[in-house]
């Protein structure tokens, strides 16, 4: 019989892990919103323009991107009941590689840079196929009854995918030939990349936490058995189905209704929690259910309505709502489970059975922050939404909002990470000082 | 018939609901009904604790031999879980609602990790090597009070 593998300390990842993936993402939200200002209203006149095509990938890549990566490296380990090999070297190679690529694809694409997309395609694609790659084979090792390991595999496979579509369509950018059915594969590459990668990951995490800080019921057992791989499956049918529009509204109907089943029986159970008081994390999910909702419904009213479809504030519309209302606001509500807890655990576990008090984890992030930052965050949701109706006046009310956000969001990661260090060395101290320290220190 | 999975893991969801009611007169200040719903709570707890590491842990010990493998870990958190459920009888005693849901947060989630590793591996794997004796075992934890 194999040796269960434990939570304990020496299976967790170092915490530099994830926080430097967690310390860097807000970063890159913050360089979009001064995108926006820069460009103003004119950033949504076309879904080619360059810059919004970089300030698109500043939040799929920089921040959505790089905060699930290392939220993906710290859970990695659980999932699959087993450590996995040099964390720390995975991190830095993924996290150096994976920045930089961001950093070089975004400038690339903004200012129409084809020299910094050559740089782009082979660091950017290097650093997220080896991370799909290895989110794979550690997972192989998982319990096969682990429906939380089997959709972060199907979600790993998506990015994968994504990525390499990602590097097709960007070959056009970087070396200038013409791409024949650019629209297809870019449709394609957007799909794959929020529904399969971001929208597949949610799913698969949400089995987990959900029932675990709410106290909620579990997930029904035919939805965690099947609805992961459904949607997994039906997002592969779609490249197939590009040139059958009546096949790709068929499937397209049936990732819309998966979608809304898992929203709706999120916010069921959400309500049917057990712990009742309020609670930042619930409702930035509440929120992201909600925006998850209304782009199923926009899109399905799209397909009733042709006029819809045509409008110019359709595509805008549906990307806003699934990037900075669905996933932006899942993952933002995650950190401040996941960033908290980490410093706590990591400093109990260092700290020997006398070392210094370790503050808890609301002293670590003290809940009125996290609950302005949320406020904050709707209300820049609220105004990018706004904005697509009255650009002349709201844009750059929404852009500061959104910036304003995703700076109090890195302050907030900040602050937990000094109160790391600030205890860490009070510990080192404390058990360099002999026997006695530790006394004085409580 | 009654196995370790199905006599142990619903009494994860007894102290499951018994930390909702304190915590929740904790966040509304109410610390009469938090002190006796903790108290509930904390009793629940190591009375689990007990049942395991006093009955089930050393008869699966025994059977596998494995003394450092699942059980030692389960053990080890077993401490963590007593030394905050201390430190929140303390904040209870002070009523001091930062450090009492703080810890509570904290204790929610090592609990809920813990409780799963425990419903889908430990209980599982003991429910297997301990077929023979699972009718003997569980009637001396029934018998533990
Ligand atoms: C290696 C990684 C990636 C590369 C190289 C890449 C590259 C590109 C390129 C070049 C385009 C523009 C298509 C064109 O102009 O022909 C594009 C569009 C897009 N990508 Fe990516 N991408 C990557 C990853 C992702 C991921 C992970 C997501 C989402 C989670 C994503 C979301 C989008 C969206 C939404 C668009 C459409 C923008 C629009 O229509 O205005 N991309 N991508």
């Amino acid at each position: 019989m194999s040796k269960p593998a434990s939570l304990s300390l020496d299976q967790a990842p170092p915490i530099t892990v994830p926080l430097r993936f967690f310390l860097t993402a807000p970063l890159f939200a913050i360089t979009a919103a001064l995108l926006l200002l820069w460009q103003g209203p004119d950033l949504f006149s076309s879904r080619w323009n360059p810059a919004l095509l970089g300030a698109t990938h500043l939040l799929t890549l920089g921040h959505m991107g790089l905060t699930m990566l290392g939220a993906i490296m710290q859970m990695l380990p659980v999932v699959a009941s087993a450590p996995m090999r040099r964390p720390a070297l995975a991190a830095a190679l993924v996290h150096t590689l994976g920045t930089g690529g961001i950093v070089l694809l975004c400038t690339g694409l903004a200012f129409t840079l084809p020299l910094a997309l050559k740089f782009a395609l082979p660091i950017l694609g290097s650093a997220l196929l080896l991370f799909a790659a290895l989110v794979v084979i550690t997972l192989r090792r998982a319990m096969p009854h682990n429906m939380t390991a089997r959709a972060m595999r199907l979600a790993a496979l998506m990015l994968g995918a994504t990525a390499l579509l990602g590097l097709t369509l960007l070959s056009n950018h970087a070396f200038g030939w013409w791409l024949q059915s650019r629209e297809a594969l870019t449709n394609l590459h957007l799909t794959w990349g929020l529904l399969g990668w971001v929208g597949i990951l949610v799913i698969g995490v949400s089995y987990q936490v959900v029932p675990m800080f709410l106290l909620t019921p579990p997930y029904p057992a035919k939805i965690t058995r099947w609805l992961a791989a459904l949607l997994f499956i039906l997002l592969l049918a779609l490249a197939p189905a590009s040139h059958s529009p009546a096949l790709r509204i068929l499937l397209g109907s049936l990732l819309a209704a998966g979608f809304a089943v898992f929203a709706l029986t999120t916010l069921r159970l959400q309500s049917q929690r057990r712990r009742k008081q309020p609670d930042v994390t619930l409702n930035f999910w509440r929120g992201g259910m909600i925006s998850l909702l209304l782009a199923v419904a926009l899109w399905l009213a799209a397909r009733v309505i042709p006029a819809l479809d045509m409008a110019q504030s359709y595509n805008p519309l549906l990307g806003v709502l699934m990037i900075v209302g669905f996933a932006m606001s899942v993952i933002n509500g995650m950190l401040y489970k996941i960033v908290p807890f980490l410093v706590w655990f990591h400093l109990q576990s260092r700290r020997g059975p006398s070392g210094p008090k370790v503050p808890n984890v609301r002293e670590i992030l003290p809940e009125s922050r996290a609950r302005g930052q949320m406020w904050l965050h709707f209300a820049a949701l609220g105004s990018l939404l706004a904005a697509i109706f009255l650009p002349a006046s709201l844009t750059y009310p929404a852009a500061l909002l959104f910036g304003a956000s995703n700076l109090w969001l890195w302050l907030n990661v900040i602050l937990a990470s000094r109160t790391y260090r600030r205890i860490n060395g009070l510990i080192i101290e404390a058990s360099g000082h002999g026997a006695a320290a530790p006394q004085i220190m409580k | 018939m009654t196995t370790i999975s199905n006599f142990l893991a619903p009494d994860h969801q007894r102290c499951d609901n018994l930390f909702a009611v304190a915590e929740a007169a904790a966040a509304r200040g109410d610390w009469d009904n938090a002190a006796t719903g903790f108290v509930h709570f904390q009793n629940a707890m190591l009375h689990h604790f007990a049942m395991e590491e006093e009955v089930m842990f050393p008869a699966f010990e025994t059977r596998t031999g494995m003394t450092q493998g699942p059980t030692a870990m389960m053990r080890s958190e077993h401490r963590q879980m007593t030394d905050l459920l201390n430190q929140m009888a303390e904040a209870a005693a002070r009523k001091d609602s930062d450090a009492f849901l703080g810890d509570a947060e904290t204790l929610l989630i090592i609990m809920q990790q813990h409780n799963m590793k425990e419903e889908q591996m430990l209980y599982q794997m003991a429910d297997q090597v301990l077929a023979g004796e699972l009718e003997e075992l569980i009637g001396r934890m029934r018998a533990m009070d």
